[in-house]
């Protein structure tokens, strides 16, 4: 086997992923999207095959699997519903960050629940005066006794309103990143409440809400790690973020990209199939090129992430700026090789990209991608 | 006739501009460097149209998007300004207008709100237009006139289901029977098919003598037999409505056939320069209104404690979105300015509308990535404008089409 090969193993977790997406995501994926309905039963399915926790250790639940391994999975799913992908992979992600950071007990306490997907995880670190520059973020966690109370408010909150562990990036010490913490705030804590559900372009089969903490008083015992490693827990749990996110792009534009060669051998224009057409043969190639090229890198950013790598983080970030950048793209090429169908709801390919747009976005902006990856060549000067 | 319309017979747009308010300072020196070319009538014109746009149509945008509906006021009020006309004369009760001030029409219009720049853009051309050049003095008289007048919405139908981009393959019929067609058939991404008075379709006469069978036809909307069977979801022109038409048995008179039998293909392609300056011209302006978000939004929010427009890679994308703006702008007004000299435009106006409606998907989806997570959402205008401009690439002949006409013209 070649290293760029998958093992028997992986191919196996590929397919189940994408034959669970093909029979339970992909026949909903227009109606969620129009509804703006997070299939909560479909999730727990999903969970129950092992993708809750996926690279959440074993003696909780989870299902120990490697970073390469959730690439192979989140594409999948993804080829049926990138948001509803996104959403298993954010929960993956928090659950992550208790898993790493967590303690025995805070690992009994929560993971579990979070493994099967009974109860479901939301990460929470962008505010509305710190999106990009998330260091600079305000919500305070002061020290009353055996609690933190919490006061601040989270925006762009995926999950929200519906998830029951809120893992909170909030400040418990002095400006920037070394005065930050992290903490899991269950849905029931008083003090605890939720904007309203986001309209926004895409990403519909989830809710998007701002968390408002007025007062919240969260035990001791939920402080994950220690006050101050906060800004480092959560940037930690990022590195994986962005390759899954990533993944989702993949396997969206993939599903378009399959989409429009099955369109192209049926529909007709001046006498011959499109696919008969060089200039539009060029182009499913270059999209299929530039789809395994992002997939070989994303490939190689989670093989360094599990193989800890120094410089992982660079390559996450790398790997999400093209990824997402590529998946884009191609969605998009995807839903011109359609024509007018393509701009038509009917047909979901406008949905993958609507869905598709955000992942330039989130999980720190390409932008944000881009000055990681600078500060790796010049140093802390690129960030001004 | 209402005094409303009599009273703007002659000139319309041009008293009617006069009478618009002056504008801010700012706003007028931002203009005066990209309007120097401008003659007075076609500046005042945008200004008008600039006026309206911002008034009327842009604070009532998110909403028309949401409820997919366009209010009769909006209609009206362009049918006052007399946008519903443009380019049709005086003596048909059009603004006669020349092309570049309906392109700045349209783009003051698009800026404001670019679903209802598509219906404005379908009224003006093709349907106005093929009705002035082909339609008979009773069809101008009983249709084009009121028409004008904006009293109703006009409507095109030429695509069909197997018949889009290759437009000479359409298979609806139409059977010649005493003294009238029966047509039969379907048409698909008919722009109001919906909410419009009159329509001019295409269809195959049936024994047709003539070498093509196609002919246009004009059909009032209410005709028995004339079925919207569904109005489509979309993933923008929300409020513009797009639909999938069905005639059963639609009689239309031989006084509605629109020129001579077998003539239809042509007098679709009449219009294709004006159509294609028109999407050109939306692209712009729809581009113009999200370049011109983005632009406020970067010099307001700050992010490692300076606006993000002092920082480089920020300010970078802003200098070459206005760049593509330009250039957008200066190949529409080119392409109209032919038409106004009556030199044949074709290879322009396809130049702009694939350059315009291109530069423009990136110019929206670079707005949208300037206003970060906060683009992705409803509250703010960009990502709406990207859903609307996105169509720009496809409709009225996808951006391969223009590169078939374009190369066309270099292996001639």
């Amino acid at each position: 086997m070649s290293q760029f090969d998958l093992t028997e193993d992986q191919r196996a977790i590929r397919d189940m992923a994408a034959e669970f997406a093909a029979e339970r995501i992909a026949p909903h994926a227009v109606e969620w999207d129009e509804r703006k309905h997070l299939p909560v039963d479909v999730l727990r399915e999903a969970a129950a095959l092992g993708m809750g926790g996926v690279y959440v250790r074993e003696d909780v639940g989870g299902s120990g699997l490697t970073r390469l391994d959730a690439t192979l999975i989140f594409e999948a799913l993804a080829a049926g519903c990138p948001s509803v992908s996104a959403y298993i992979s954010i929960h993956n992600m928090a659950a992550w960050m208790v898993d790493a950071y967590g303690s025995d007990e805070q690992r009994r306490r929560f993971l579990p629940a979070l493994c099967t997907m009974e109860h479901l995880a939301s990460y929470c670190l962008t505010e509305p005066g710190a999106g990009s520059d998330a260091a600079a973020l305000r919500t305070r966690a002061v020290r009353e006794g055996d609690h933190y109370v919490l006061d601040g408010q989270k925006q762009f909150i995926s999950g929200a309103g519906e998830a029951d562990i809120y893992v909170v990036m909030a400040r418990t010490g002095g400006e920037g990143a070394a005065g930050i913490s992290t903490f899991v705030v269950p849905k029931d804590t008083p003090g605890l409440s939720f904007g309203a559900n986001e309209r926004k372009m895409g990403w519909n089969a989830q809710p998007t809400r701002a968390v408002i903490m007025e007062g919240a008083r969260v035990p001791a015992a939920n402080l994950i790690g220690r006050e101050g490693d906060g800004f480092r827990i959560a940037m930690a749990g990022l590195d994986g973020g962005r390759l899954n996110i990533t993944a989702c792009s993949l396997g969206g534009a993939q599903a378009a990209l399959d989409r429009s060669v099955a369109y192209m051998k049926e529909r007709k224009a001046f006498g011959k199939r499109l696919d008969e057409f060089q200039a539009l043969q060029f182009r499913l190639a270059d999209m299929a090129t530039e789809l395994e090229a992002a997939r070989t890198f994303l490939w190689r950013a989670a093989s360094a992430l599990d193989a800890k790598s120094p410089d992982a983080t660079r390559l996450c970030a790398m790997a999400k700026r093209i990824g997402t950048d590529t998946g884009f793209a191609v969605a998009n090429q995807a839903l011109q090789l359609h024509g007018g169908y393509g701009y038509l709801a009917e047909y979901g390919i406008e949905k993958i990209v609507r869905d598709l747009r955000v992942h330039q976005i989130l999980e720190g902006t390409n932008e944000i991608m881009r000055l990681i990856v600078a500060r790796g060549l010049v140093g802390r000067s690129s960030g001004n | 006739m209402p005094p409303r319309i009599a009273a703007r017979r002659h000139c319309a747009v041009l008293r009617l501009a006069s009478a618009a308010r002056p504008v801010r300072m700012r706003s007028t020196e931002r203009k005066a460097k990209t309007m120097h070319d401008l003659t007075e009538e076609q500046r005042m014109v945008a200004q008008t149209a600039a006026d309206f746009s911002r008034d009327v149509l842009a604070p009532g945008a998110a909403r028309r998007d949401r409820e997919k509906a366009i209010e009769p006021a909006v209609l009206e009020g362009l049918a006052a300004l007399g946008f519903l006309g443009m380019t049709v004369s005086p003596d048909h009760d059009g603004a006669g207008a020349d092309y570049v001030s309906y392109a700045l029409a349209l783009m003051e219009v698009a800026a404001g709100d670019g679903a209802v720049s598509t219906v404005m853009s379908v009224h003006n051309a093709p349907f106005n237009a093929i009705l002035d050049r082909y339609g008979t003095d009773a069809q101008k008289e009983e249709v084009l006139k009121p028409a004008a007048r904006g009293e109703f919405i006009g409507a095109f139908g030429l695509t069909e289901s197997d018949a889009g981009s290759d437009a000479g393959a359409l298979k609806t019929r139409a059977v010649r029977r005493n003294d009238r067609y029966v047509l039969n058939g379907g048409k698909e991404f008919i722009t109001s098919g919906r909410i419009a008075g009159w329509a001019i379709v295409f269809a195959a006469v049936e024994g047709a003598s003539t070498r093509s069978p196609i002919t246009a036809f004009l059909v009032p909307t209410s005709a028995k037999g004339y079925v919207v069977a569904k109005v489509e979801e979309k993933l923008g022109q929300r409020a513009s409505d797009t639909c999938s038409l069905r005639f059963e048995d639609l009689e239309v008179p031989h006084e509605y056939r629109i020129g001579e039998e077998g003539e239809g293909y042509r007098i679709a392609l009449s219009s294709l320069e004006t159509g294609r300056i028109g999407i050109a011209a939306q692209s712009v302006g729809m581009a113009r209104a999200a370049f011109d978000a983005a632009l406020a939004y970067a010099k307001e929010r700050r992010a490692f404690g300076k606006p993000i427009i002092e920082h480089q890679a920020v300010a970078f994308r802003l200098a070459q979105m206005k760049a593509e703006l330009e250039a957008s702008r200066l190949l529409v007004v080119n392409a109209a300015r032919m038409k106004d000299a009556g030199i044949p435009c074709l290879t322009e106006a396809a130049i702009a509308k694939l350059y315009a409606s291109e530069a423009a998907e990136r110019i929206c989806s670079a707005a949208l990535q300037t206003f970060g997570g906060y683009g992705y959402l409803e509250d703010f205008p960009v990502e709406r404008i990207y859903r609307d401009v996105r169509v720009c690439q496809i409709y009225e002949g996808t951006s391969d089409i223009q590169k078939i006409i374009i190369a066309r013209g270099l292996n001639a």
